[in-house]
């Protein structure tokens, strides 16, 4: 995802002499091409992201379009007012992008878990949230952000990562994104978990029952209509988030639900609890521990 | 205005009522009447608990009608205790939490700077928030970048919101340590007008400025000066009437 990120970087920043890179130090063999192809419009900040964010927010003040980079947790935690109060109060056009979300880099310890930030931005005003689920999400969620201005969360994965989508879907901001068709049940997932959802989906079909599967990239602005419909159209609706369960993606849908009379939708939500967890760990251990991964969603669909 | 309002921070604004009236009055290259102007100089108040200041100093230039300054903290107004940018023409960042300011003030100024147009940015700090650590990251990048475009001043009065700056968090030899990081260092009477022009006007022209402007807090009102508690009383009416008496009736 991080490539697909880079490569509609430079190919905005070639059309747009206005946006501009800042990172805290981060993107070694990532950001080259970025800082060699726009030399006056990248700037490596240091290990300092408050200031990154101060300085990204005085940059678009100033008529400029900002991105900051690092991994997640010091992309977003560490500089989190400055996020509130010189970005989002201001309206400014900075573009926080976070590295690594989830357990990407699982097994460098709870520092380097990305597990809040989703929740945690969300709650923030006036600021966009996603979490593409492949490289095609990720490259189109790139060009939307940088053309909308305001203030936006991109959360990425690492390197790596399979397409999940054969060719571009419609990327609407603040919609969901049907990928599989499916009646008997619905599952929504935010950020990389969409394959393991579409294999969940497709071994459950085995039992002659069909899942529809929907990727939610957009976590602000929420498509609480899409869940609205899915109230009434699906007897049970199941989230899953590489991510805290306290204000994302369970909790977003859960509000939804809720809000709507007559709704026949029993849900289910999969995500990391707000506990002290595993310290070394590989993501696809941890997809399997908190039940997120292809086996684990099956198991959560196959319980009545 | 603080009066009124029953607000704080009136020996904070005192302190820096001279640094203000200097700026706006003979060295910000600004326009009341277009605010958006291209390649203005831009000043950001880091210290925003000094608001009122800063509102009262841009109603007298004409940036928005005087009499909203009757409205001050009040219910609706767009006039927050601490400065706000949001329907308030010629504010160029909203504060209020400390260490935000110069972040922001370096970031306008590699703007500036990429721009050419010679267009400056002063930063208005408080002493106490220099106990930010973000402030020296901002000061360690202004340094490195040589972001001579910059300017900023500390309102160095020596008292902070819980004690004397000495007694919390030792500030000296703050020159010496800013010179360190890269700045090009003035210290001055904070309340010399003429020392003030000529240090905000002559920047260096390698490095970024830093202007130690020692005040007092209160100054000016016999009964505010160099006192903990004018960072959060409110003057009472006699107290108000007082004070402008001492200062000569100039509101």
């Amino acid at each position: 995802m991080r490539t697909a990120f880079v490569e509609a970087l430079c190919a905005e920043a070639e059309a747009n002499p206005a946006l501009w890179l800042l990172t805290g130090d981060l993107g070694y063999s990532v950001l080259e091409r970025f800082a060699t192809r726009f030399p006056d419009r990248f700037l490596n900040v240091g290990v300092a992201e408050q200031n990154m964010v101060g300085v990204a927010a005085g940059l678009a003040l100033s008529g400029k379009t900002v991105v900051t980079y690092s991994i997640v947790n010091f992309a977003t935690l560490r500089c989190l007012e400055q996020i509130r109060c010189d970005v989002c109060y201001h309206q400014a056009d900075v573009k926080i992008v976070g590295v690594g979300g989830g357990f990407a880099y699982g097994a460098l310890g709870p520092t380097h878990h990305g597990l809040e930030d989703l929740s945690v931005l969300a709650a923030m005003p006036g600021i966009d949230v996603l979490a593409p689920a492949d490289p095609v999400e990720a490259r189109l969620a790139t060009v939307s952000m940088l053309r909308r201005p305001g203030p936006t969360y991109l959360r990425l994965g690492k390197a790596g990562e399979a397409n999940v989508h054969n060719e571009s879907p419609s990327f609407d901001r603040g919609r969901m994104i049907r990928v599989r068709d499916g009646s008997d049940a619905l599952i929504i997932t935010t950020g990389g978990l969409l394959a393991e959802a579409l294999t969940a989906a497709a071994q459950w079909s085995r039992s002659g029952r069909e899942a529809a599967v929907w990727s939610c990239p957009w976590l602000r602005p929420f498509d609480s209509v899409a869940v609205a419909e899915a109230a009434t159209e699906f007897p049970v609706v199941l989230t899953a988030e590489e991510a805290t369960l306290s204000g994302g993606l369970a909790a977003s849908v859960a509000v939804a639900l809720g809000g709507v009379a007559g709704s026949r939708a029993k849900l289910k939500v999969a995500g990391v609890p707000t506990e002290i967890g595993p310290s070394t760990i590989s993501q696809q251990a941890a997809r399997a521990q908190f039940g997120l991964d292809a086996a684990g969603l099956l198991a959560r669909l196959s319980v009545v | 205005m603080v009066h009124r309002a029953r607000a704080a921070h009136v020996g904070t604004c005192l302190s820096a009522a001279d640094i203000l009236a200097v700026l706006y009055g003979r060295v910000l290259r600004v326009n009341p009447v277009a605010p958006a102007m291209l390649h203005r100089d831009r000043f950001v108040q880091s210290k925003g608990h000094g608001g009122a200041a800063l509102y009262a100093v841009l109603a007298e230039r004409g940036f928005f009608p005087a009499v909203w300054l009757e409205k001050y903290c009040q219910d609706g107004s767009p006039l927050a205790g601490h400065v706000s940018h949001r329907g308030v023409p010629g504010v160029e960042a909203s504060t209020g939490s400390l260490g935000h300011g110069l972040s922001m003030g370096c970031g306008m100024a590699f703007a500036a700077r990429a721009a050419g147009e010679g267009a400056r940015v002063f930063v208005l700090l408080s002493d106490g928030e220099l106990d930010e650590g973000s402030i020296w990251e901002a000061v360690m990048l202004a340094g490195h970048h040589g972001l001579r475009n910059l300017c900023a001043i500390v309102d160095y009065n020596k008292i902070q919101s819980f004690g004397r700056v000495d007694e919390v968090l030792r500030l000296e030899p703050l020159g010496a340590k800013l010179g360190a990081f890269g700045w090009a260092v003035r210290e001055i009477d904070g309340h010399d007008h003429a020392a003030l022009e000529a240090a905000l006007t002559e920047l260096d022209p390698t490095r970024p400025t830093v202007v130690l402007a020692h005040t007092i807090k209160g100054k000016g009102v016999s009964f505010m000066e160099d006192r903990l508690e004018w960072h959060y009383r409110s003057p009472s009416p006699e107290q108000l009437a007082q004070a402008l008496r001492e200062l000569g009736d100039a509101p």
